[in-house]
């Protein structure tokens, strides 16, 4: 993830914009850099677009996906649907709060990892799962999750 | 001869370790200096077994699984290149009982190529569907759907050939295909393992739609979710480019379609086709009235196809061995097969594709073989978040559309999450409740609501405070959502809900007498 860089912003949103239905586009492009949609980039993209700030703003608040605020180094994605449930997730995510001191959608203090509900990775024959950094993880139980949690908050 | 070993590459198998297995294999490879060529496939679907590899013999395929790193040592000792005996060693894949009982059409390739081989795709099959539709008038391959009973396998269940007739007769300079990929109920992974394991067999559905519409575009709206599908079905959509079999002039024929992808937000009620149409525009994903219909007045306003992965995965097949082959599967107004997903809770779970008319406790207890836990099975929930918890007593239900429906259930998009019997209901109730409240688009009251009420009034009831006529507001909460909503989000969460209270009162604790009066 790279820090907030305007004129790299601007690049994005020019690279997207002509396409039909650009918005979410954009702003995939624009977390893809920076791990989150920020107040300013709210802006250009509005301007880009010829839409209102107002309008900018329900758009990105709409989706579940786009973060206000930068992410830890580690984003760590639990699900929480009925197969994982079915599964014991409920306790594995009572779990991993305790252990990071964390509610859902918050970073750890000392930035190393972002704790995110997720509903469904698709992974239901292999529950509980979780998403780390982008890569499944199947089968969860206590010892995996401790050693996974081991690897991003040593 | 080099041997030939194929390890899966779908997001399933790499959650418990096919990555590193293939890493242990072809370093153990090296050492013994045993020239191997590793081919990374889709899942066959039997999850409980992966990573599952499979070695390529003079007598077939022999399998393996679940293969752990450390074990691959030990498998080459055993002579696994030539299919020797080991503990893990299956045998055949195609005698595996949970394979050799299904009945694979949709996923007739997936498990078994190279999911990004132009060539193995041809080999095995692909393309014939497309090259049929090509010597057809468009309104004949339109007639063929419509013959094979094929419905909406997303959850609709509404007929494929009459939506494709609708589209086919609109006139417009432009019209579309979507592919519904927002694949957000719990409990399903079918789509994924298309995409992630058989991609071609979308590209080539959908451009069939398109020959049959007159569409010349297509879009696939892919759930963030799925990373891995994102980037099989990207590369896909670039190999069928480079080959000809999309873009201009479409494998010498003289019309064009091409595919472009895009990309969900973790929005779940995007996967309600208008609200996914107003999410692909660039907007909020709020549902839309209908009508006008998505065939009449879909994408940026012009007539569209909206199909779910699964129905136009299903069309090639349809075209190339004819209506009456798909049709001649299935009972009553369900014909063809279905995917079904077994998840949760679940001994042997993956995906099961077979004919319609297997009872639920068919897939249950005989082919899933009940819980992981060993525990007894307490409930499943079939279709989703939006469908309705069974009981042991209906377990007798059919797998088809009508017959869910009678019992007031629904099978959605076949996904079946098992629960043993340490779950709570009233917890599960509650659930569907929050699940609406959080995913509700906003536009209509009853969803938008009625959801945060729900959680509201089933707490008071799990707190034990006037539970009786809570029960009875719950109730009626629940027929204000169903024939109020918009949309499905909320009209169809008082089915696990209402299932939840009716099939389990005394998780409830519901006094008997109100029990026996529902």
């Amino acid at each position: 993830m790279k820090p907030w860089n305007k004129e790299r912003a601007e690049e994005i949103i020019q690279a997207h914009r002509n396409a039909e239905g650009a918005a979410l586009p954009i702003l995939h492009g624009l977390q893809a850099e920076f791990g989150f949609i920020s107040e300013e980039a709210v802006v250009m993209i509005a301007d880009a677009l010829n839409l209102t700030r107002a309008e900018m703003h329900g758009i990105v608040t709409f989706y579940h996906d786009f973060r206000r605020a930068p992410p830890g180094r580690h984003v760590l994605k639990l699900c929480r649907a009925e197969a994982c449930q079915a599964m014991g997730g409920d306790a594995l995510a009572a779990r991993v709060r305790e252990r990071l001191r964390l509610g859902w959608s918050e970073t750890t203090d000392d930035r190393s990892v972002t704790l995110e509900p997720v509903y469904c990775l698709g992974l239901c024959a292999c529950a509980p799962a979780a998403m780390l950094d982008g890569r499944p993880v199947g089968r969860l139980d206590r010892e995996r999750l401790d050693a996974l949690l081991d690897g991003v908050q040593p | 001869m080099t041997a030939r070993v194929f390890i899966p590459r779908d997001s399933g198998s790499l959650a418990v370790g096919a990555d590193e297995v293939a890493v242990a294999l072809a370093s153990a490879a090296r050492k013994r200096n045993t020239p191997v060529e590793i081919v990374r496939t889709g899942s066959r679907g039997l999850y409980w077994l992966e990573p599952m590899l499979e070695v390529a013999t003079p007598k077939g395929r022999i399998a393996y699984g679940p293969v752990a790193p450390r074990d691959v040592e030990a498998l080459f000792d055993a002579g696994i290149l030539g299919g020797g005996a080991h503990a893990l060693r299956l045998g055949p894949p195609e005698e595996i009982p949970f394979l050799k009982r299904q009945t694979r059409l949709t996923f007739a390739r997936c498990g078994i190529v190279d999911p990004l081989s132009v060539s193995d795709y041809r080999a095995h099959g692909g393309w014939r569907g497309l090259e049929r539709a090509m010597r057809f008038e468009p309104a004949a391959i339109v007639e063929e759907v419509v013959q094979s009973g094929l419905r909406g396998r997303g959850g609709g269940g509404f007929p494929t050939g009459i939506k494709w007739r609708t589209v086919r007769d609109a006139e417009s300079a432009q019209k579309y295909v979507v592919c519904n990929a927002d694949e957000g109920d719990s409990g399903t992974f079918a789509d994924r393992m298309i995409m992630e394991g058989d991609p071609f067999v979308l590209v080539e559905g959908m451009a069939i739609a398109g020959l049959a519409t007159g569409a010349t575009k297509g879009f696939i709206y892919i759930r963030s979710e799925y990373p891995h599908a994102v980037a099989t079905m990207a590369a896909a959509i670039e190999a069928a480019r480079r080959e000809g079999w999309l873009g201009k002039r479409i494998a010498d024929s003289s019309c064009d379609f091409d595919i472009e992808l895009r990309i969900g937000a973790g929005a779940y009620v995007c996967g309600e086709e208008t609200s996914m149409l107003e999410s692909m525009e660039g907007k909020r994903g709020v549902v839309r009235a209908k009508p006008p219909l998505p065939a009449h007045h879909g994408l940026f306003g012009k007539p569209t196809v909206v199909n779910n992965v699964l129905s136009l995965a299903s069309v090639p097949t349809i075209l190339s061995e004819g209506a009456k082959f798909y049709r001649d599967f299935g009972m009553g107004r369900s014909r063809g097969t279905m995917p079904i997903q077994l998840a949760g809770n679940v001994k042997r779970g993956g995906l099961f594709e077979t004919a319609f008319g297997v009872t639920l406790g068919e897939l249950v207890d005989d082919i899933a073989g009940g819980t992981a836990s060993g525990r007894p099975v307490r409930a499943v929930q079939v279709g989703g978040p939006l469908g309705a918890y069974f009981p042991r007593t209906l377990f007798d239900t059919p797998f088809d559309y009508e017959a869910f429906a009678a019992r007031d259930g629904l099978i959605g998009h076949g996904g079946i999450v098992i629960f043993d019997d340490t779950v709570d209901m009233a917890r599960q109730a509650r659930f569907a409740m929050e699940f609406c409240a959080v995913e509700s688009c906003g536009k209509c009251t009853p969803c938008r609501i009625g959801a945060t009420r729900g959680v509201e009034v089933i707490d008071r009831i799990r707190r034990g405070v006037e539970r009786e006529a809570n029960l009875a507001l719950v109730e009626d909460l629940c027929n204000t959502m169903k024939f109020g909503s918009l949309c499905a989000l909320g009209g169809f969460t008082p089915y696990p809900v209402m299932s939840a209270i009716r099939h389990f009162p005394e998780d409830f604790g519901a006094s008997p007498r109100l029990a026996a009066a529902e």
